[in-house]
């Protein structure tokens, strides 16, 4: 296979596991999202990609080619770090030409790609100057174009937008999934945000704790996260849950609303389950008649640019709402929210996921809400 | 009010600080007799007798030579040795590395006069005696484990994701840091040479210990002042000048260095 195989890599750090057997197959031309909390072993991960460190025990193969103990120098790869790292006693045009210059390119080649990569990225005005003479964001777009420049079969990202601002962010993701779908390379791209790893696309990688969660394409992994911890991972705020019962042809969550089966609900048989709801999928008015409603009280309304997430409390739960706009409510308010049950994901009470508003294996949307 | 305060203090202080300074100028300017006749806060009558002296009486000068050929080829060695050993103590972790720095700098805590013998009787045996490299190698025993601590302070607050970067384009480990690496630290680098030229400079010790004639340094050649007639107090005087020359020259050329060091690294 033209790729990356990780062949049930572990990596320990003295009694301490960073990656728990981890085995992927990465194709050549894709790009891979590696979603997962900070401390989850993204980095490690792509460190063992890049030949940077060594596993503990597994292989990795690159083209069908056991590379497990070669040197990075060897490799076909370049890095995005998080932290903007350019070398600060070159030129922008010298940072660029670097692995270039390396790879005993002759000096016009050498110039047309430097222009050419700094030309994608918006830098070209800025060649000769040094890394500590441009702000953040000139930095970063720096460290991608000499890494783009490389040509390298695996280009890894580590969260390279994360010390950026939120509107450098938005521009340079949009800038990102242009240039990756132009490669010919395995991109791989961490990320600890559901709405970046979204919009990337591609295909996507949980990892927790070392392990990974769940694999597939993007979309598909959001809209039928295996596991309870999956949705949380994917999903900012994360997923409410919801203790409920089936019975009969009803709903009962909690110990005071009721609703009847319908949709996607229909096949799930009588038992106790875990209801999962994305914050954006409550409602401060009925939307639908066929909405739920659940009386809470309110415990913060935390205003985060033009959205409000409103933390309630219903007894013993807490949930988040993400309403648009900024709502002012008082701390204390008991108010009504509604949520139409046709988008539920049901978990069973071991976490595994039984239901989801989607099915299974397409980007279909459901009838309502998106 | 406060301002003049503090100006009046740091007059003071600097009148204190220049004072022996300036009373060692005012006699290398002056003749003995001039020297033990009368308290002057000036050469009344100055004379460039004392330095003429120095520059053509080659016993004298030759001394400056020593001193400065066993410092520089010291000062070469230190940093050979240190670069490397300080970017392994940086970089890497091997078995007892904090416990092999720390013995490092206690070398310097251990009184230079303990080594002495050893030296003394090691070079002896080996022929080394009253050569510029035996000067220069007893210097590394203080001066090699303070330029690793310097240096090695510098090289961490250099992130390790600049060198991965440099191997991920390609670079060995050789050309990375010298091409690299070294522009990057060439502050701490310079901090680190100059300590290393201080103290090599101002040891005496080791210097007159290890050597007869022919390496002979300045330190031990002011001691030939002293003779069956007295003092020369004004030849003395104009050599003390002569030798804080070396010193305020290298301050001179690396103080931007050195504030930058002191601002960041470990000095």
């Amino acid at each position: 296979m033209m790729g990356i195989v990780l062949d049930s890599v572990t990596k320990k750090v003295v009694a301490e596991t960073h990656l728990n057997n981890i085995s992927l197959e990465l194709e050549i031309g894709t790009t891979t999202v590696v979603l997962g909390h900070t401390l989850a072993g993204k980095t490690t991960l792509l460190r063992l990609m890049a030949g940077l460190d060594r596993p503990t025990s597994g292989r990795i193969l690159v083209n069908g080619r056991d590379v497990t103990g070669m040197s990075v120098r060897k490799r076909s790869v370049s890095m995005v770090y998080q932290q903007f790292v350019n070398y600060p006693s070159l030129t922008v045009y010298k940072n660029i030409a670097s692995s270039l210059k390396m790879s005993g390119m002759s000096k016009i080649e050498i110039d047309r790609k430097v222009r050419e990569t700094a030309a994608m990225l918006h830098i070209e005005d800025l060649l000769d100057r040094f890394p500590a003479e441009l702000s953040g964001g000139q930095q970063q777009r720096t460290a991608i174009a000499r890494s783009l420049a490389k040509d390298a079969d695996l280009l890894l990202l580590d969260e390279p937008l994360v010390n950026l601002d939120y509107k450098l962010r938005e521009e340079l993701q949009v800038e990102l999934q242009d240039i990756f779908k132009k490669r010919e390379a395995i991109v791989v791209y961490t990320t600890t945000e559901p709405a970046e790893a979204l919009m990337l696309g591609g295909n996507i990688v949980v990892i927790d704790e070392g392990r990974v969660l769940q694999t597939g394409s993007t979309p598909e992994v959001y809209h039928n996260p295996a596991t309870l911890k999956v949705a949380q991972l994917f999903s900012d705020p994360p997923i409410n849950y919801l203790n409920g019962a089936v019975r009969g042809d009803a709903v009962r969550l909690e110990q005071d609303i009721e609703f009847p089966l319908d949709g996607h609900l229909k096949s799930v048989p009588a038992g106790s389950y875990i209801f999962g709801i994305r914050p954006n999928h409550f409602f401060l008015s009925r939307v639908s008649d066929k909405d739920a409603e659940l009386r809470v009280k309110v415990e913060l309304a935390e205003i985060n640019g033009s959205e409000t997430f409103i933390h309630v409390s219903h007894g013993d739960s807490r949930l988040v709402v993400q309403e648009d706009g900024v709502n002012p409510l008082r701390i204390g308010q008991e108010i009504t929210i509604y949520v139409n049950p046709a988008c539920f994901f049901v978990y069973d009470t071991a976490g595994a996921l039984f239901a989801s508003p989607f099915n299974k294996g397409s980007d279909r949307r459901p009838a309502w809400p998106a | 009010m406060k301002g003049k305060k503090k100006t009046i203090a740091l007059a003071v202080y600097f009148i204190l600080l220049f004072l022996p300074i300036y009373w060692m100028l005012n006699m290398s300017l002056r003749t003995n007799a001039d020297i033990l006749s009368t308290l002057t806060l000036y050469p009344a009558d100055p004379t460039w007798k004392n330095y003429i002296k120095i520059f053509t009486d080659s016993d004298w000068y030759s001394g400056f030579i020593n001193s400065i050929i066993y410092v520089t080829i010291n000062t070469m060695i230190s940093l050979t040795v240190a670069l490397p050993a300080a970017y392994a103590f940086s970089r890497y972790t091997f078995i007892g590395d904090k416990h092999i720095f720390f013995w490092l700098l206690s070398n310097r805590m251990a009184p230079a006069a303990v080594f002495l013998l050893p030296f003394f009787q090691l070079y002896s045996t080996i022929g080394l005696i009253d050569t510029y490299i035996a000067v220069a190698l007893a210097h590394c025993l203080f001066n090699v484990p303070l330029a690793v601590w310097i240096l090695e302070g510098f090289m961490s607050g250099i992130p390790r994701e600049i060198d991965e970067t440099a191997f991920i384009d390609g670079y060995s480990l050789p050309r990375f840091f010298v091409t690299i690496f070294i522009p990057l630290i060439r502050a701490g680098v310079g901090v680190t040479a100059f300590f290393c030229f201080m103290f090599s400079w101002v040891e005496l010790l080791f210097a007159r210990t290890l050597t007869v004639t022919s390496a002979k340094p300045i330190g031990a050649v002011m001691t030939r002042t002293i003779s069956a007639t007295g003092l020369d107090w004004g030849l003395m005087a104009a050599a003390g000048v002569l030798t804080i020359v070396p010193g305020a020259l290298v301050i001179w050329f690396v103080r931007d260095y050195m504030a930058k060091g002191f601002a960041l690294g470990r000095v």
